[in-house]
Order: structure tokens, then C-alpha cells, then sequence
């Protein structure tokens, strides 16, 4: 499709155009990720006297050693594995069995118990209520307060039952059930591996949210487990007037200042890079899965 | 689709039981079903549990909350805690702030994915549209921790990427005047480029024949974008606007508390966080949940009109 007879010159000089465009928006988004991955290698002295901008300079691993031999920055990782795949696993889960049964039509009283759910989406208790029903049913400091609550993502639920409905075949399931299959083997033997696309994108969608989420974490859990992004909170959000004084003076102090800032760059990378690596194995189901929520919202 | 061919056939007692089945009673289709029911009772039990019973509780907005008496038996108030709030020094600082975040937000971030969708789509080699569309995703992919971690580095006075372009030595997180630019130009950088797969899929969805046809007719990839994409985007766009609208209380609470000093309140200081300080850090229980409730109210009479103008606007758009 690149070359196509009717070609003319206007359309070379558009393509050039585009070309450049995109090339400049990408740029635009991908240099603040690349400076920080170049700076994370660097010697921080070179990172804030300018001199790293293309390649990192004064090339080390000092950042890294200090990331992966600090306890609190290892625990978070961990305590962020867990917690990922633990909710990803409960999320997916949720979102199946709440959207299966919602996907057939014949159910009674589906409109109702659709609704049920859907009126979740537009109102909440907000903050409080909910934190102090958290609080009530016992869940403060454990990790199933990260999980429980959350309880069914609506909007997703949308999506897969709009899946179910539309692109897996209705004769399929009913000749499943005819054949004698009951309707939890015909909903694991027959709909989950024709729904493996969907189920994929929801998966890295859950995951990405549970990675990355460190508000719930931070009012329910108490300081206890704490995810990476929290640990992450107390390395980056520090007041930086402190630090920049000390970048004044020499010394001891200032050298303990160039780790400090080293680790900042670091442990970005290590909380970002496991989601960038994730999400272009089901990038190309993006398209579908908003295609299928759209249809009938 | 490989799988459609499962080795399940209807055989001819099947397609009898088929026949039957709409003549069963209710009480027999609810029987039949009973295994969806057993699915869906997790789902129901905690989506009671921790989304209406919280909406429930909503109404220690109205009582003087003791955790001793619960959310039924603490005693009533009325309206005292909305009009302690709507005195407070900070109300109309932060009703201004909130409105303004969320308003120049969505003039400035809104059109931004339209435009970028309809160049992207228009790219003939699809390998570099992939890699574009691959890399502008990223950045939605990274914790608003990591995001805010790189705004305090770019932005700091000693060092930081953005001093060291201008030659300069500000340290933009104590301007009050930069914190809006810095909060939507982030969030642009962000999620533009994640806004475009809406769009991207609208235009997945036009007919390659009226590509044709405009070339035939010697239309240019401009004309093309202006005859045919744009018409084919615009329904989606207004959809998305009009949401958008209906939304316009709620500014993140994540970004605007990490991102706040005490030097930029001026214009950081939103409802959101309020609620959080009030309601977690000093436990006030009862005024926390009036405040929310006051942001949920103005929420939801903005999506009314909003509705009742996206209904008119669909006689005349979408139809």
C-alpha cells in the first residue's frame, strides 16, 4: 500500500508532511522518558550542568545498585508484584463473571441487574462514606482493601458483556448447552477461549491500574506493604529546597546528594519500565475493545 | 477464529429442546439460570457492600457524625456543615480554581487528540504509524507518581531540563501563575496520544471507496481530511465533548496534591484535595462528605443540562 499508481507529486509532498509531523509529536513524547533513561546512567553532576541531553555522560550503574540494595525500594517492588497480580487476577475475574451472565439476553431480570451496576458508574459515596465502610468491614491495613472495593470495573464490564454479545456466536453457546455442557463448563470451555483478545486487554488494563495505583494503598494500607509508587512518593516528592543547598556545598553531605538524586532517576525507570514492556503485546486490541464498548453503551 | 468450529453440533433432540424453552415459566427460567445467579452473587455482594452502602452513608453530610453511632443514629444537623463550608476563607479560591483547572483543561486538551488522529490516520506507511501510535500510548502507561517525580525534576531551578534550555534559574512549582500550564500541559503530554484510539478506530471505520473516489477527483490529503474525516470524526467528537462537559468538578485529585505547595495554593488549591485533607489527614468525617456531596451535586446538574443539550444536539448531529 505504500506505492500506489495514482500517486502524484502532491501526495509525496503531504506524506513529507505527515511524516515530519508525526516525527516531531513523537519527540515531543518520547524525549522526556529518553532523558531520564539517559540520566539515570549518568553521573548526576553532568545531568544538572547540562551536559546530558543525547547520551548519558560519566556512564554508571551506581544508581541501579543503590535502587536494588535499598530494602524499601525492593520491598515496594515486590509488594507491587503481589498486589498486581493478585488484583489483576480478581479484577479479570470479576469482570467475566459479572458480564457473562449479563450478556444473555434470555436472563430474567438482566435490565435490572444491569442497571444494578451501570447506576455505579454515574454516582458513589464518595471518599469518606466508602473509607469508613472499608474501615467497618475490617479491611484497614490488609491488602484486600486495594482489591475488594474497586469491586466490578462498570465501564469494562460494558465492554466485555457488549464482547460476549456481539462477537461470540449465540448458536455456539446454545449448541453447547444442548449438547449437555452446563452453563459454567459451556462459559469456561466455549466463551473464555474465543474471548482471549478482550480478556487480554483487560488483563494489561488491570494490571497497569493496579501498578500504578498508590492512593488507595496510601489511605487503607497504613504504612504497611507499601507499593513502589508510595516508596517512590517519599524518594521524588521530597521538598527540594534541602537538597539544593546541599548541592551548594561540598563534601559529604553533597556526595550523599548526587545518590540521592541518581535513585530519583532509577527508580522512575524501575516503576515505568515493566508497564512500557507490557502494553505493545496487546496494543493491536486497543481499537477493538473501545470499538465493542461503543457499540451499545 | 479458528475455534467456531468446536466439535459441538445441534443435533435434532437440540433443536426440539430449542423450541420448547419459550414456554417455560419464570420460575423454571430462574431454575435453569440458576448458575449465571450463583456468578453474579459475588459481584452483587460487594457491589453493596462498598458502593451503596457508602452512598447510604452519604447522609452523615447531614448529621454530626460519632463512629460510635454509625451513619443512622449520629445526630442531625441540616445543612450546617454546607454552610460552614461555603464560609470558609478558601471556598471561592477553590470553586475558581477547580472550574478553571477543569475548563482550560478541556479547551486546551481536547482538540489535541482530534488533530493528531487525523494526521496519524493519513500516514501511508504502516510501520512508522505503528511506531508512533506505539510510543504516543507510553506515557499513559506510567503512575501519576513517576509522571509527577519527572515534572519536579524537568521543572527544578538547579539543574532541571527546563532552566537548562531557557538559561534560566525559576523554580516554576512556586509560581502560582505556571501551576495550570504545568497541570494540563503534563496531562496533554500524558494522554493525547491515548485519546486518539477513539478516533483512530472511527476512521478505521471509513469506507477506503470514498479514498478513492476524493482521489479520482484530484482531492489532496487535506481535502480529504476536511471532506471526509472530519465529518466521519465529528459525531464522536461532539459525544466526547459533551461528556467531557459533564465532568468538569471533577479535577483529578492525585496530580493537583502531589503537585502542590504551599507556594502555588493561590491556584492549586481544587475541592478534591480538600475533601482528602479534611476527610483522611484530619477526620472530619461528616464535613468531608458535605463538601463531596456539594462537588456531586454541581456534577450532576451539569450532566443533566449537558444531557438535555446532547439530546438536541443529536437531532440535529447524530440523525
Amino acid at each position: 500500500m505504500t506505492k500506489s499508481k495514482s500517486t502524484g507529486m502532491s501526495d509525496k509532498a503531504s506524506d513529507i508532511i505527515l511524516v515530519t509531523i508525526c516525527t516531531v509529536v513523537l519527540l515531543i513524547v518520547a524525549y522526556p522518558l529518553y532523558y531520564v533513561l539517559i540520566a539515570s546512567f549518568s553521573d548526576p553532576y553532568d545531568v544538572y550542568a547540562g551536559k546530558t541531553f543525547l547520551l548519558p555522560s560519566g556512564f554508571t550503574f551506581d544508581g541501579y545498585k543503590a535502587v536494588f540494595a535499598d530494602p524499601k525500594i525492593v520491598s515496594g517492588f515486590l509488594n507491587s508484584v503481589k498486589y498486581t497480580v493478585i488484583g489483576t487476577i480478581f479484577s479479570v475475574v470479576m469482570l467475566y463473571i459479572t458480564a457473562y451472565p449479563l450478556a444473555q439476553k434470555d436472563l430474567p431480570g438482566r435490565k435490572w441487574i444491569s442497571l444494578f451496576f451501570v447506576f455505579t458508574m454515574y454516582f458513589g459515596g464518595g471518599l469518606v462514606p466508602t473509607y469508613l465502610v472499608v474501615r467497618d468491614t475490617g479491611l484497614m491495613g490488609s491488602m484486600w482493601a486495594l482489591f475488594l472495593p474497586g469491586g466490578v470495573g462498570v465501564g469494562n464490564m460494558i465492554i466485555v458483556r457488549n464482547y460476549f454479545q456481539n462477537s461470540i456466536p449465540h448458536d455456539l453457546v446454545e449448541a453447547s448447552e444442548i449438547d449437555g455442557c452446563s452453563k459454567f463448563r459451556t462459559f469456561l470451555s466455549v466463551v473464555i477461549p474465543l474471548s482471549m483478545p478482550i480478556l487480554a486487554v483487560q488483563a494489561v488494563f488491570a494490571m497497569v491500574a493496579y501498578w500504578n495505583d498508590w492512593f488507595t494503598a496510601m489511605i487503607y494500607l497504613g504504612g504497611k506493604g507499601e507499593p513502589l509508587p508510595l516508596v517512590l512518593r517519599g524518594i521524588l516528592m521530597k521538598s527540594s529546597a534541602a537538597s539544593e543547598q546541599a548541592s551548594m556545598i561540598s563534601g559529604g553531605y553533597a556526595e550523599l546528594n548526587k545518590q540521592t538524586e541518581l535513585i530519583k532517576f532509577c527508580s522512575m525507570i524501575v516503576a515505568a519500565v515493566p508497564m512500557l514492556i507490557a502494553y505493545p503485546y496487546v496494543q493491536k486490541y486497543f481499537e477493538k475493545g473501545f470499538m465493542a464498548g461503543a457499540v451499545k453503551g | 477464529m479458528k475455534k467456531s468450529e468446536t466439535p459441538v453440533r445441534i443435533s435434532a433432540a437440540g433443536s426440539a429442546a430449542l423450541s420448547q424453552r419459550s414456554g417455560k415459566t419464570l420460575g423454571q427460567r430462574l431454575l435453569d439460570n440458576w448458575q449465571l445467579y450463583a456468578l453474579l452473587l459475588i459481584p452483587v455482594v460487594l457491589t453493596v457492600v462498598y458502593k451503596y452502602i457508602p452512598m447510604y452513608g452519604i447522609q452523615i453530610a447531614f448529621r454530626d457524625f460519632d463512629p460510635n453511632l454509625g451513619f443512622t443514629a449520629s445526630r442531625w444537623v441540616g445543612f450546617d456543615w454546607f454552610t460552614r463550608f461555603f464560609k470558609a476563607p478558601t471556598f471561592w479560591r477553590m470553586m475558581k480554581n477547580t472550574v478553571l483547572i477543569s475548563f482550560y483543561g478541556l479547551l486546551w486538551s481536547f482538540p489535541v487528540p482530534i488533530i493528531l488522529s487525523l494526521i496519524i490516520n493519513q500516514v501511508r506507511f504502516h510501520k512508522f504509524k505503528r511506531v508512533v501510535q506505539t510510543v504516543l500510548y507510553a506515557p499513559h502507561f506510567i503512575s501519576v507518581m513517576v509522571i509527577c517525580g519527572m515534572i519536579k525534576i524537568f521543572l527544578s531551578p538547579t539543574g532541571g531540563l527546563l532552566n537548562l534550555l531557557l538559561g534560566t534559574q525559576i523554580d516554576f512549582l512556586t509560581q502560582s501563575e505556571a501551576f495550570r500550564t504545568i497541570y494540563i500541559a503534563s496531562g496533554i503530554w500524558q494522554d493525547a496520544g491515548w485519546g486518539c484510539i477513539i478516533y483512530l478506530a472511527t476512521l478505521a471505520n471509513v469506507d477506503p471507496g470514498l479514498y478513492e473516489a476524493a482521489k479520482m477527483d484530484g482531492a489532496s490529503v487535506f481535502q480529504r481530511i476536511l471532506n471526509i474525516d472530519i465529518p466521519e470524526l465529528l459525531p464522536m467528537a461532539i459525544l466526547n465533548l459533551i461528556m467531557a462537559a459533564g465532568g468538569i468538578m471533577n479535577v483529578g485529585f492525585e496530580k493537583v496534591w502531589l503537585l502542590q505547595t504551599d507556594l502555588n495554593k493561590a491556584t492549586s488549591d481544587v475541592i478534591a484535595v480538600y475533601v482528602y485533607q479534611q476527610g483522611i489527614e484530619q477526620a472530619k468525617y461528616s464535613y468531608s462528605t458535605a463538601v463531596g456531596l456539594f462537588n456531586t451535586a454541581i456534577n450532576i446538574v451539569l450532566l443533566i443540562i449537558v444531557n438535555k443539550i446532547a439530546s438536541k444536539a443529536s437531532d440535529v448531529q447524530f440523525v
